[in-house]
């Protein structure tokens, strides 16, 4: 079985990436790239109660997860999900290590809720109302192509419209020193198993030992090294150019991902 | 979901406070002994009990895996170590090829308590954590799911799944279905999690952990007892090794309450919705299924909320029970072992009654069981919940 199937909408948010149209402009060499800090919008889906409590983490993945499903044109409350993401929320996970350091050791039960390596995609569910099943990954600098098989498969398998979205938030010092992950990043995609009006390319998905592309911009290539979910940025330039061609993804030690793209024009 | 083709769970094994290894473990369902203790763990002073797994601190990994040493892959290794499991990793890799097999770890924390205990000794000028400390082999997610590759040499894709305390039992329906998309042939699917401070505190904060051991479905019930587990499981294509005892999946559903990151909904719907789904993968009716092993934390919340979601699809007869009073909630691993003592149940024709617990709530409408009952089952069916509103029931039976 051929790992087929077309990107319907995309969202893409990260340092001096404000968004599809934008990113595509840059990514396709219309506009150059200016490195700046990411900014992350208030999740108005969600509920006040809800969007007090949310962190970087929540907030750059429903965004991403947003404007996907909007320039789909498809409804979220009806579709599974993909989640991917190298780490949790890092403050977070900062906050409580300091706590439990100290001889009180007072963990906050939000913090501690929000802590779940599922937290965007709870908060997704909770904003959206949708109640089909959602899968949360994490394959370390591997996450964005072991999301990427896990939505194949399933729009494959299950012959059903995924979500797919890739997202990884910076730790504070002092984690930051072991795991630089210098911003926040995510990019997200509606994959479907049939051509929608929406669809912006065919991609077939299959697994290869060659090397992954690098990106041109030395500094974009910079953020594809460092970020594991801009190591979709190879793939995200295709679908911008709108030309047919092939992109090969890091992935494992073992192997990377090869990406065929044909436009739908 | 369309129905899905089953596969069979051609190994399996696990290690909780109730046993290392499936022997230990059967034998402390059958005379209902639980593993629970009180909290003396490390330097913790809450007034709660949890399931440790004895012998964790001596394990050693192999020297050239030493940069994945952490309390939950000296766990993982533990566990592997039992039941003859590496031998069938290796005895697959032999035949299915290694880039064919795939890696599915479940956990909820990992090796988190590396950088806990990271935090208590950092440069008092500098604040820097200490120079050994290893993060992405330790404390992410992935790092048991890349240990137990390496470990077992196998090449195929690889997951870690963290949905908190459903992630074990999600890890069944990623692999089916990369087996049925061809991508591999066969799967290492399991759950790891072993305990820290992170959710010791963390449930005590949310006032969600029991002083005593938990009593899963009590009219008293107060709270869960953290546990530790690993238990894996090879999944494979059905193929001649199937014979009428095999046990085999046969159905995952999975399901989002759209509710609360910590409360789960109230008449249970994703719970139900994630049981109907699992039965309609399995084309089987509710009457099919002979025993439930519940999500049973003992928390008031779950258990009403499970209850009637169990209610509205089985009626009030087919027997039920929790296995946490015995192991605790062992949480990221929780599918996984309760994986393993599902498949265990049908093998030894053992449906497990539900200890710790004295006087069922009346209010809760399931048929819950306390005593052990011995009959030949042929379904049996398992659900894991988890915080986010995370729901996953898997179906396991006999081939014959």
């Amino acid at each position: 079985m051929n790992l087929s199937g077309y990107v319907g909408g995309v969202g893409v948010l990260g340092p001096g990436l404000n968004d599809w149209p934008q990113a595509a402009a840059v990514l396709s060499g219309k506009q150059p790239y200016v490195a700046a800090p990411t900014v992350l919008p208030i999740p108005a889906m969600l509920p006040p109660a809800e969007r007090r409590r949310t962190g970087r983490v929540v907030k750059l993945a429903l965004a991403v997860a947003l404007e996907a499903t909007s320039n789909a044109a498809a409804n979220p409350a009806r579709m599974p999900s993909v989640f991917s993401s190298s780490g949790g929320d890092g403050h977070i996970c900062h906050e409580i290590c300091q706590a439990l350091a100290l001889a009180a050791r007072e963990v906050s039960p939000t913090r501690f809720s929000n802590s779940v390596h599922n937290v965007a995609a709870g908060y997704w569910s909770i904003a959206t109302g949708c109640m089909s099943e959602s899968n949360v990954l994490c394959a370390f600098d591997a996450s964005f192509v072991a999301g990427l098989l896990d939505a194949m498969t399933q729009i494959t398998v299950d012959r059903q419209t995924v979500l797919f979205v890739a997202y990884d938030t910076e730790y504070p010092p002092p984690l930051h020193a072991k795991r630089p992950i210098p911003d926040a990043l995510g990019v997200a995609m509606v994959l479907t198993p049939e051509r929608t009006a929406r669809s912006l390319a065919c991609i077939e998905v299959a697994l290869t030992e060659e090397s992954a592309d690098r990106m041109a911009d030395p500094e974009l290539e910079a953020l594809r090294a460092a970020v594991p979910a801009a190591r979709s940025l190879p793939l995200m330039r295709l679908l911008a150019d709108g030309v047919a061609g092939r992109v090969v993804l890091d992935y494992l030690d073992v192997s990377r991902a090869a990406v065929q793209v044909r436009p739908c024009v | 979901m369309k129905p899905m083709q089953p596969l069979l769970l051609a190994e399996f094994t696990a290690t909780s406070c109730i046993g290392t290894g499936v022997a230990p473990t059967l034998l402390s369902l059958l005379e209902q002994r639980s593993g629970l203790t009180h909290c003396n763990f490390e330097t913790v002073t809450i007034d709660t009990h949890i399931g440790e797994v004895s012998g964790v601190d001596a394990q050693r990994l192999p020297s050239q895996l030493r940069i994945f040493d952490c309390r939950n892959n000296r766990l993982a290794e533990l566990a592997l170590r039992q039941d003859g499991f590496i031998d069938a990793v290796d005895a697959a890799v032999a035949r299915w090829g290694r880039r064919r097999i795939g890696v599915f770890i479940g956990t909820s924390t990992a090796g988190i308590m590396q950088t806990e205990l990271a935090y208590r000794a950092r440069d008092p000028v500098s604040g820097a954590l200490p120079t050994a400390f290893e993060y992405g082999t330790t404390h992410n997610s992935f790092s048991v799911a890349d240990y137990i590759r390496q470990r077992c040499r196998i090449e195929g894709p690889a997951m870690a799944v963290s949905s908190a305390c459903a992630s074990s039992a999600k890890v069944f329906g990623a692999a089916r279905r990369m087996i049925e998309a061809g991508l591999i042939d066969a799967a290492l699917v399991g759950g790891a999690d072993s305990l820290c401070l992170t959710t010791l505190y963390g449930f005590h904060s949310l006032q969600l952990s029991s002083p005593a051991p938990c009593r899963p479905f009590d009219v008293a019930r107060d709270g869960i007892s953290i546990g530790e587990a690993a238990a894996f499981a090879l999944l494979e294509r059905l193929s001649e090794k199937v014979s009428g005892e095999s046990v085999l999946l046969h159905g995952v559903g999975e399901s989002s309450d759209a509710y609360h990151m910590s409360a789960p909904h109230p008449e249970g719907l994703g719970a139900k919705r994630a049981m109907q789904a699992a039965l309609n993968a399995a084309s089987l009716e509710p009457g099919d299924i002979d025993y439930i092993n519940l999500h049973g934390t003992g928390t008031p919340s779950n258990d009403r909320a499970e209850s009637q979601a169990v209610t509205s699809i089985f009626g009030p007869t087919t027997p039920c029970s929790s296995t946490k009073g015995a192991t605790g909630h062992t949480l990221g691993a929780a599918g996984a072992l309760e994986a393993v003592i599902s498949a265990l149940a049908i093998r030894n024709g053992l449906m497990p009654g539900g200890i710790q617990t004295t006087r069922i709530d009346p209010t809760l409408t399931a048929h819950y069981i306390k005593e052990n009952r011995r009959a030949p089952l042929r379904r049996v069916l398992s659900n894991s919940f988890g915080f986010g509103g995370t729901n996953c029931s898997l179906i396991f039976g006999r081939a014959g």
